[in-house]
């Protein structure tokens, strides 16, 4: 609670500091977890349904065994007696939510293609993988259900114990009649139909785990390439029946996430089991192609959006109708993803009516979990097209129309009608900074010309303002929400003997720069290098608190407990100079990594030289505990706000519907920035995460269930050719929830970039009468809309909205 | 099949399969473990290293189309930066230099591949534009990065004189 008395800082706060994590990515060191050698491993591999929807029936695993290198192939009821508990699902969103159960092998039915049916254990990888192919399944083909709306009607239910498809259906209406009498009333109504297409995440690194029993005296150690390797631990305790306190879980160098790591996966929870059984280490790492089916997919949503507005284009109401896709079964987080933008479908606007609905739908797909923003990027872009569509029909501008919109930075902290208090904000700087850094009027100057000549290479200017909440999240919200966990984070700071400090965090980093960025928290205020600093995570032996990394919590949570916890040190050593240097603890100052008495420079002493004192405990105060070392767990108050506007530059080739990005700039507040690299960095990613759903990216399924596209030649990530380099600015609007003022930013990028894009493209068509066009634009998408658009009666000639 | 290689400057002798692919060689067999699997369709890049000084992808070759030859993977490039005091800090190639200053990784999963696809770029094109380096490493993906950073690191080696 005490802060210190001068910042003294070394001014590690803020820098572009070099990242730690580097040198043992950059030259190979760093074990992820298919790079870790384990002596007597047995390797897995998973036979999966090729049906999206089929009865199970005779397995024949005669070949399989047969082959060299083949131990054994377990079927569902091979493995039935080694579960304590179905596989987890951490949200029940409402009191009658509907779920089958799920266990890690699928027993009666599978329901996805990639559904698990029979596990391979072998000697090598390369068994595995051979004996795989000799299982032979009997299947029973069943229809399946793919369309969300068809699934939604029930026409054939998947889960024969359910009755229906629908899983659940969740409302946020504080005041329906308003929301009634603002459409009644209104002056412009805006009703559009959006798709949000299933996503894969497609983290560079594949999913592998290795369960190794025996190790450290505890009865199992699970290596998962997991953003959560805390919430994996009491997983696989209530799930394999392992006790919590002899599980370990440790998540090596991972290889991104980006919520797709965030989960409790059949192959941990079968890796635990055989290794168990069999007293020897069981591994699996999976292919590219089986996790664009095994690993959860992002998004999948049919959105209703309706705005009322007045004359001048004042939205009065928002009314947001989803239906959700679950796919299969439910993941760990899996209903409440939609429901994590329930809040925000009114974005950075003064709205005072509000009505959001979410049903939540099986089909016969991949289940869908987190990914990359979890239904905010999903809010972010209903808003952010339907308020296009409400300027034109108003017959004003995009900047004008969000100007007349905007929350006015007078008023926060903002109650929303949705019943969250935005802590901070300031949203008119950063659309006029984002607009300069496009030179805006020279772009439309640009386009007008181009339509003017009739050029077919057609230029689209499109803007996205967006706001998110993020540092999930304070417990007792997520309890008032039936979420299953807290929010909180637990951070230990302890300076050691010889001077250097540890920080033990609870996130779990996988390329976000957590060893940095929390030793220039700890730096800044202990006066020392950041290099003299060391961060441990990622493993439950060495970090037993924690409720890991995702949903942009680290720093505004994790970093934040990290701040608290070095506050706790400094007071603690202000205690120790005091008794040493007989002087009151009031007249301690700490300055320039000093403890010294106020007025007398002299009687002084180095922080190092406290924890030294601390650590012989031969002249502590009273009552003092020895060592220099703090823990906190910091339960935050409220989310956070990071806010910002983005601007898309597009060129539509007409001729070809072919779409290149031109441009992009984006102006971002997540208030003071530990490391301005690191964020950008964020940015950079996120967007183009952002840009590739808009442009290219989507799970495509045919009738059958079939994923079309499981590999990366036909799943079209973006390469380097095919984005530019990206315009960022910030804005610094400090949070008052934290006392470091500061906000997550590792979603936000994601967040604001799709819709920026749309905009831009249906921009670049306005001449041509086009005002809806479904992401991913593709190029054939484009041009079929262009058909369309000419063949329409009273179609467009030449200009003009 | 009895293969011997040259990797990284050591000539290593092996059975192995004819089927094995030349990732899972380096890998599991030899413990060169920074080049790393990310697709199985050729499309990522990752598991890029240098058959004789050229960039290939390891997990669409087979170990035994390596017998003879000479492979560099992402453990042998520091060994290979040039005497002329071109090496960083902690004994890194000026290329992973230019990618540690430009904040060029951030999970690292593609990291090795990246670099040295990036370095087998900057021997044909010395002095690459922008766009040159994108379509260069158009066979090397990253989800992490957005490329943004990656592409400053590449021009930014390419200036201070790689290769060298």
């Amino acid at each position: 609670m005490t802060a210190t008395d001068t910042p003294a800082t070394s001014g590690a706060f803020g820098q572009r500091l070099l990242r730690k994590e580097d040198a043992r990515l950059l030259t190979g060191e760093a074990r992820f977890v298919d790079d870790l050698q384990i002596p007597g491993a047995l390797w897995l591999g998973m036979v999966r349904s090729p049906f999206a929807h089929a009865r199970i029936g005779s397995i024949d695993t005669s070949a399989a065994l047969a082959m060299d290198g083949v131990r054994q192939v377990l079927t569902a009821a091979d493995l039935a007696d080694a579960w304590a508990g179905p596989m987890p699902c951490a949200w029940p969103v409402t009191e009658d939510m509907k779920a089958p159960d799920h266990f890690p092998v699928a027993g009666d039915k599978a329901c996805y293609v990639g559904d698990i049916v029979a596990v391979v254990v072998a000697d090598s990888r390369y068994a595995a993988a051979d004996a795989v192919d000799a299982v032979v399944v009997d299947f029973e083909a069943l229809p399946a259900v793919v369309d969300l709306e068809d699934a939604a009607s029930d026409r054939v239910v998947i889960h024969d114990g359910l009755g229906t498809n629908r899983s659940y259906t969740w409302t946020l209406s504080p005041d329906p009649d308003a929301v009634e009498a603002a459409f009644a009333g209104a002056a412009h109504r805006v009703h559009e139909r959006y798709v949000q297409q299933r996503l894969i995440p497609e983290a560079m690194e594949p999913r592998g785990v290795a369960a190794v029993p025996g190790v450290y005296g505890g009865d199992m150690t699970l290596y998962s390439a997991t953003q959560i390797p805390h919430i994996l631990k009491v997983q696989i305790a209530a799930t394999c029946g392992v006790p919590e306190h002899k599980v370990r879980v440790v998540a090596p160098a991972v290889g991104g996430g980006f919520g797709s790591k965030l989960n409790v996966y059949a192959e941990e929870l079968i890796a635990v089991a055989v290794a168990r059984r069999l007293g020897v280490p069981a591994r699996w790492t999976e292919s590219r192609s089986e996790n664009a089916v095994a690993t959860i997919q992002g998004r999948g949503q049919i959105q209703q959006m309706e705005l009322a507005a007045d004359a001048e284009g004042k939205i009065t109401a928002v009314r947001a109708n989803l239906v959700a896709d679950m796919g299969a079964y439910l993941q760990l987080v899996t209903p409440g993803i939609p429901l994590l933008g329930a809040f925000l479908y009114h974005g950075v606007y003064d709205v005072p009516a509000y009505h959001f609905e979410c049903t939540g739908v099986f089909t016969n797909c991949t289940p869908t979990d987190a990914y990359r923003g979890a239904g905010r990027p999903e809010a972010t872009y209903a808003v952010e097209r339907a308020i296009e569509a409400l300027a034109r029909q108003v017959g004003v501008d995009s900047a004008e129309i969000r100007r007349r919109n905007y929350i006015a930075t007078d008023k926060f902290p903002y109650n929303s009608i949705a019943g969250l208090t935005y802590d901070s904000g300031d949203y008119e700087p950063a659309l006029d900074r984002a607009l300069a850094l496009v030179d805006y009027p020279a772009l439309k100057a640009e386009q007008q010309r181009r339509r003017e000549a009739g050029e077919t290479k057609h230029l689209g200017i499109g803007l996205s303002s967006y706001v998110e909440m993020c540092g999930l999240a304070p417990s007792r919200v997520l309890a008032s929400l039936n979420f299953g966990a807290g929010g909180w984070e637990a951070a230990t700071v302890r300076m050691l003997p010889t001077g250097t400090v540890q920080v033990v965090s609870g996130s779990t980093p996988h390329g976000q720069g957590h060893e940095t960025c929390w030793s220039q928290i700890v730096a800044d205020k202990l006066g020392i290098d950041p290099a003299d600093v060391e961060v441990l995570h990622s493993d439950t032996a060495v970090s037993p608190y924690g409720m890991d990394t995702y949903g942009s919590r680290s720093l505004p949570v994790g970093g934040v407990a990290v701040g608290m916890a070095t506050d706790k040190i400094i007071d603690k050593a202000k205690a120790i100079a005091a008794h040493q240097l007989e002087a009151a603890e009031d007249d301690i100052e700490f300055v320039g990594g000093e403890l010294r008495v106020r007025g007398t420079p002299s009687r002084a002493m180095p922080i190092q030289a406290t924890a030294f004192e601390a650590f012989t405990a031969h002249n502590l105060p009273d009552g003092m505990e020895p060592n220099l070392a703090a823990q906190v767990v910091y339960d935050p108050p409220n989310f956070v706000f990071p806010f910002g506007t983005h601007v898309a530059v597009v060129e539509v080739d007409e001729e070809t519907g072919a779409v290149r990005l031109v441009d992009y700039a984006a102006v971002d507040d997540c208030g003071p920035q530990v490391n301005p690299m690191i964020v950008e960095g964020q940015l950079h990613g996120g967007i183009v995460q952002g840009v590739a759903q808009a442009l290219w990216e989507e799970a495509a399924y045919d009738a059958d269930g079939n994923l079309r596209n499981a590999s990366l030649m036909d799943y079209l990530v973006p390469s380097a050719a095919e984005v530019p380099s990206i315009k960022l600015d910030h804005t610094v609007t400090p949070s008052p929830t934290n006392e470091l003022g500061v906000k997550g930013i590792g979603e936000a990028g994601t967040i604001g970039s799709a819709p920026a894009v749309m905009n831009a493209l249906i921009d670049a068509l306005a001449p041509l009468g086009i005002t809806e066009l479904e992401m991913p634009a593709r190029p054939e998408r484009v041009w079929s809309a262009i058909q369309d658009a000419r063949r329409a009666p009273g179609a467009a000639g030449e200009e003009g909205q | 099949m009895r293969i011997t290689l040259s990797v990284n400057g050591e000539q290593r002798s092996s059975e192995v399969e004819p089927r094995r692919l030349l990732v899972h060689h380096l890998r599991d067999d030899l413990g060169l473990t920074g080049t790393n699997v990310g697709c199985d369709t050729s499309s990522c890049g990752a598991c890029t290293v240098l058959l004789d000084g050229e960039s290939v992808k390891s997990c669409t070759l087979l170990a035994v189309q390596a017998d003879g030859r000479e492979v560099t993977t992402i453990e042998g490039l520091a060994a290979t930066a040039g005497g002329n005091g071109a090496e960083g800090a902690a004994g890194f190639h000026p290329m992973q230099q230019a990618f540690h200053e430009q904040h060029g990784l951030q999970c690292g999963f593609c990291t090795p591949g990246m670099v040295m696809a990036a370095v087998s770029l900057l021997v044909e094109h010395p002095h690459p534009t922008e766009a040159e380096v994108r379509e260069g490493l158009e066979g090397n993906l990253c989800r992490c990065t957005g490329y943004h950073n990656i592409v400053k690191a590449v021009l930014a080696a390419a200036d201070a004189g790689v290769p060298a």
